[in-house]
Formats: C-alpha cells, structure tokens, sequence
C-alpha cells in the first residue's frame, strides 16, 4: 500500500509493477487526465491545488479502507497537483489482486472516494486566458455531514 | 472571546483575499459557532455556502464538533480532485 501527493509526471508503468506479484490474477489500473473541455468550453490546461498535509492523510485513509475492503495490499495511488497541460495525468490508481474483479472494483472504490473526499481543487484555463475554479458536482450541504461520520468510522472500518 | 486562525483554499482563500483567515469564537466554539463568525467577515463572508465543510486536525469534523485545542482549523470548499 502506498499514496503520495506528487509534484512530477506520475509514471504509470511503475505504479503497475509495483503492485505485480505472482500470486495476483490481475493488475487493474486507472489514469485521469486532463480533458480539452468542459461544460461545452476549450480548456488549456488545469492547476491543481490540494490542503497537503490533509489531503494526503485522507488518501492514506482511502487506501486502507480499500485494502481492508477488498483484501489485498497491493494498492497504490499518486495524485499530482501543479499545472497540468491536456493529455497529462492528474491521477493514477494500480490494484494488484488474485482476483479480476476485486482489483476492478477497488479501482474504482479509491477514484471514487478520492473525489468524494480528497481536499484536492482544480482550476481550468480556458481557450480565452480566463480560468476559474470548478465547482463539485455534489454539493458541500449534501456531503458535509456523511463525511465527518464516515471519518469517524474510518479507522479498522470493515467491509 | 478567543481568535481562531482558519486556513482558506481555492475558491474560499480568493474569496476571503487571504490564505487564513483570523475571527473571534465562543471559548466553547463548534464548527457551527466558527462558521457563523465566518459569515460576519466583511469580506467574503456573504459568499460562504448553507454548510460550508470544516476540517479539524486534518479531519472533516460535524456541526457540533469543538474547533478549539485540537489543532489546525480550515475551511475546505467543495472538492474537485482527480
């Protein structure tokens, strides 16, 4: 198990093999990129910005919860923050497992809560040199109170 | 009343014109009495959300959590990682 806020290209080949042994039957992988548009506008390029020190206690979170609830410690996940440029990635999650379908849905287990709960703000740059931030698609009111319970919870929480 | 340093990002620090924030709390205060100060601040106040999120020692803490003595204090807009 490893998390990490980087500050570098993150190499995706190397969160594969760092999580590759032979007692697993898949190694399942996802990579966020930077997309050329949103909400019907060109965007250039985003600037990541994270509450470090937090966000990466509650990726560490993340990452034993998906450990514990899919039961393997071969998960790695790296988040990058800085400007990024179209096509680069932002986010890389590798799950090794005995398993097809565990590595699969703890995958997607940690992007999700990644997005849920990582202190983790983006601001695009758009075709015209505008930028702004974007907003959450759910709302802070909607998630505010499930998380302060779900962090309460979140130690030696079981599947 | 005793002041409490409230860390600010993104959106909230661009708001507020700062990275933290100082306002005077309840010695008893909860997240709920320290965003209730916030919304007094003459700048940026009037553009915090119904429930804006507050973290407590890098933790998301509830309404009624205490926010003082137990470690760095912010206020965390609507995340958008990944």
């Amino acid at each position: 198990m490893r998390h990490a806020i980087v500050h570098r290209p993150i190499d995706v080949a190397a969160l594969l093999a760092e999580v590759t042994a032979p007692g697993n039957g898949a190694e399942a992988c996802f990579v966020g990129t930077v997309r050329e548009h949103n909400e019907g506008r060109a965007v250039t390029g985003i600037d990541y910005d994270a509450y470090g020190d937090m966000a990466e206690a509650e990726l560490g979170r993340i990452v034993r919860e998906a450990a514990a609830r899919y039961g393997t410690t071969g998960v790695v996940v790296e988040h990058r923050l800085g400007t990024l440029a179209v096509g680069e990635a932002s986010v890389a999650i590798a799950v090794g497992h005995a398993r097809r379908a565990p590595a699969l849905d703890a995958v997607r287990f940690v992007i999700e809560e990644l997005k849920r709960r990582v202190p983790i703000w983006k601001r695009e740059h758009y075709a015209d040199g505008t930028r702004a931030w974007v907003e959450a698609t759910t709302s802070a009111a909607a998630v505010g109170a499930e998380l302060a319970h779900d962090d309460d919870a979140a130690e030696g929480d079981d599947p | 009343m005793p002041l409490l340093d409230v860390l600010l990002f993104a959106s909230y620090a661009e708001a507020f014109g700062a990275p933290t924030v100082a306002v005077e709390v309840p010695d008893d205060a909860t997240v709920a009495d320290l965003v209730a100060a916030l919304r007094t601040h003459p700048v940026g106040g009037a553009t915090l959300p119904a429930r804006p999120l507050v973290a407590v020692d890098r933790a998301y803490a509830a309404a009624g959590d205490p926010v003082l003595g137990r470690g760095e204090v912010a206020l965390i807009p609507p995340v958008a990682g990944g």
